[in-house]
């Protein structure tokens, strides 16, 4: 996306050894001690990083009793496999389980939506900010681009009471504890940066192709589905990413729209919940955080660029 | 799972009339008589954004900044909430730790991935390094304070330690301790979790910076002889001034608003509370909104020179490619 600051994506521009100029052996050697140490060093920041989230992933496949017993760096001297910490969270009845199959499926029922519509009614707005003209136009657009310097906070408190009002006589319009209020929560807020990135990509569409069409008869909802749609792509997949994301990992909007109840609740806040009151029953956070992180993971690893694009362009949200 | 059915129906109904709404709007559009298309397109192209942020965000904005000078009963009480924020013990106990969440986060988080940027540039396995580190940024913040929470798990010094942290301690002959319930320690044990998220992202950018810097300068400075070190100091850092200063910024605008980690981790108890924490506390389980908003604003005078600031930087960037 053009709009990121002065980076490519990640792994992009790892051509590995430099080959350009070779210098003297002697210097090269002493080069490669030097980097050497550096690269031990590297090794051991890597797995300071690594380790909390592999203790938890090994955990969450020990039975309770041993998980409660010893710490999970002892797993391999009494070595007992189990899933039974997934099937718990995931699929076992009753009101004392965690459940969260059920809050795995709201997860879902949230992200769709909450990431579809804002890309659609942002990809319309950039397209008329990249490609008409009227009176006002440019300073209209800066003032969403400094939409984004509002704080999600600032909002929530008017934001939510505008939803509880919203009637038409008896009838709630976005009744609380429904996924309404996520969807459209999530789109507001998604709105000032997809807009600007999304029109910073169609903007450089160029003109002879939209020119074109319009001379063969083409109207703006024409060129817009069947021209901008297709050609913006990369960008949309890398914003829908993002926002994807940055909802599935929700927890703020999540508390504030859900209703308080366990019906529309995503997989995040219930695990807060369940943190809070039952953080000592640590076979079923090991497995249920893993049951949340499996999402964002693939994601990660199956779209790393796209990711890292999404990210970088992205970190002012919120 | 018998609500599956329901839940996938509420999808499809809500998705279909998004697309019908959308569907109108095109038609009105291309329908529109000749003279009037151009205006009625702009119109209805940006009215759906345009409605959802006036009523969703600008309005809400502005009743927040009203909000936070009335009380729980809506009544207008000048500064109140302010002197509150500023004088209360507990209060300011939330402000402070903000100032250290504001001040640690951003330079430990862009220390470390500098560093470890730098060492891993060129190495064996470059992208392999960069993933394991990057991958806190993935998941969610609630999942990294389970991680975490299970990291400073404790036990009692009779008993075996599950969490690593304590067990490490013990291992060097210390008494195992409560991480996140002694004040003021615990906020110190939640800025590492955020750190350790917060690296991957300055990592990521500071070495696609680094790899930005044009070859013949480092190799000129190499054959006059230039130690690492000094390579590093002359060469790298000034070459990636801009970078630093967007990884720096960018953090800082993420940390004032850290909810996730406090919430998940101590929900604010024992001292550990942030401005963004208690902004949520105040206004939806305190039924203080007036307090919540007050928060609210204060973040916003926090956030708002920051993004400015980072806001010119990327667009000098920008013009300077």
């Amino acid at each position: 996306m053009t709009s990121t600051p002065a980076v490519p994506a990640m792994g992009t521009k790892d051509t590995g050894e430099d080959t350009t100029v070779q210098p003297p052996i002697a210097r090269r050697v002493k080069q490669r001690l030097t980097s050497r140490g550096a690269t031990i060093a590297a090794v051991i920041i890597a797995v300071i990083w690594t380790v909390p989230t592999l203790g938890l992933f090994i955990s969450s496949f020990r039975p309770e009793e041993n998980i409660n017993q010893n710490g999970w760096w002892n797993v391999l001297s009494n070595f007992e496999f189990t899933l039974d910490n997934y099937a718990d969270v995931l699929i076992s009845g009753g009101s004392q389980s965690p459940n969260l199959g059920q809050y795995f499926i709201n997860s879902l029922a949230i992200v769709i939506p909450a990431t579809l519509i804002p890309l659609v009614i942002a990809s319309m707005a950039a397209y008329i900010f990249a490609w008409s003209s009227f009176r006002g136009k440019d300073t209209l657009f800066v003032f969403i681009f400094a939409l984004q310097i509002i704080p999600l906070q600032m909002a929530l408190i008017p934001l939510l009471t505008l939803f509880v009002n919203l009637k038409i006589g008896e009838f709630e319009l976005l009744p609380s504890g429904s996924y309404a209020q996520l969807w459209i929560a999530h789109t507001i807020f998604a709105l000032p940066l997809a807009i600007f990135l999304l029109h910073n990509f169609i903007a450089e569409i160029p003109g002879e192709v939209i020119e074109a069409a319009r001379v063969d008869g083409a109207g703006h909802a024409t060129i817009f589905w069947r021209i901008i749609i297709p050609l913006s792509v990369p960008a949309l997949a890398s914003y829908a990413i993002f926002q994807f994301l940055w909802v599935w990992n929700d927890l703020l909007v999540a508390l504030v729209f859900s209703g308080g109840t366990g019906d529309v609740a995503p997989i995040t806040q219930r695990l807060a919940e369940l943190t809070g009151t039952r953080g000592g029953e640590w076979h079923r956070l090991t497995a249920g955080a893993f049951v949340s992180m499996i999402v964002p993971l693939l994601v990660f690893f199956g779209l790393q660029r796209y990711f890292v694009r999404g990210l970088l362009a992205g970190g002012l949200k919120g | 799972m018998e609500d599956l059915g329901e839940k996938f129906l509420q999808v499809v109904i809500a998705m279909a009339i998004f697309a019908a709404v959308i569907g109108i709007i095109m038609l009105l559009v291309d329908r529109a008589p000749k003279s009037f298309r151009d205006k009625a397109t702009i119109i209805g192209f940006l009215a759906p954004a345009a409605i959802l942020l006036i009523v969703g965000m600008v309005w809400p904005a502005l009743q927040t900044t009203f909000l936070a000078f009335t009380d729980r009963d809506g009544n207008l009480t000048g500064l109140d909430n302010f002197i509150w924020m500023f004088t209360e013990p507990t209060a300011l106990v939330t402000l402070r730790n903000t100032v250290l969440w504001v001040i640690l986060v951003p330079t430990i988080s862009t220390v470390i991935g500098l560093v470890y940027a730098v060492f891993i540039d060129k190495a064996h396995g470059e992208r392999v390094l960069k993933a394991l580190v990057f991958m806190p940024m993935a998941i969610s913040m609630v999942g990294a304070g389970i991680i975490w929470n299970f990291m400073y798990a404790y036990r009692g010094v009779e008993q075996e330690q599950i969490g690593l942290v304590n067990q490490i301690l013990v291992w060097f002959g210390g008494e195992p301790r409560q991480f996140l319930l002694e004040a003021p320690g615990n906020t110190f044990f939640l800025i590492a979790v955020m750190v350790w998220i917060q690296v991957g992202f300055a990592m990521v950018i500071l070495s696609a910076a680094i790899k930005g810097i044009p070859a013949d300068i480092v190799e000129a400075s190499r054959l006059d002889g230039a130690t690492a070190w000094q390579q590093f100091r002359s060469i790298t850092i000034p070459s990636i001034r801009g970078a630093l200063v967007v990884v720096i910024t960018t953090i800082t605008i993420i940390t004032l608003k850290v909810f996730d980690i406090v919430r998940t981790m101590t929900a604010g108890n024992y001292d550990t509370s942030v401005i963004a924490n208690e902004m949520y506390t105040q206004a939806f389980r305190a039924n203080e909104p007036g307090r919540g908003a007050a928060l609210a604003l204060i973040l916003f005078l926090m956030v708002l020179p920051v993004v400015i600031y980072n806001a010119r930087v990327l667009k000098k960037q920008k013009e300077i490619r």
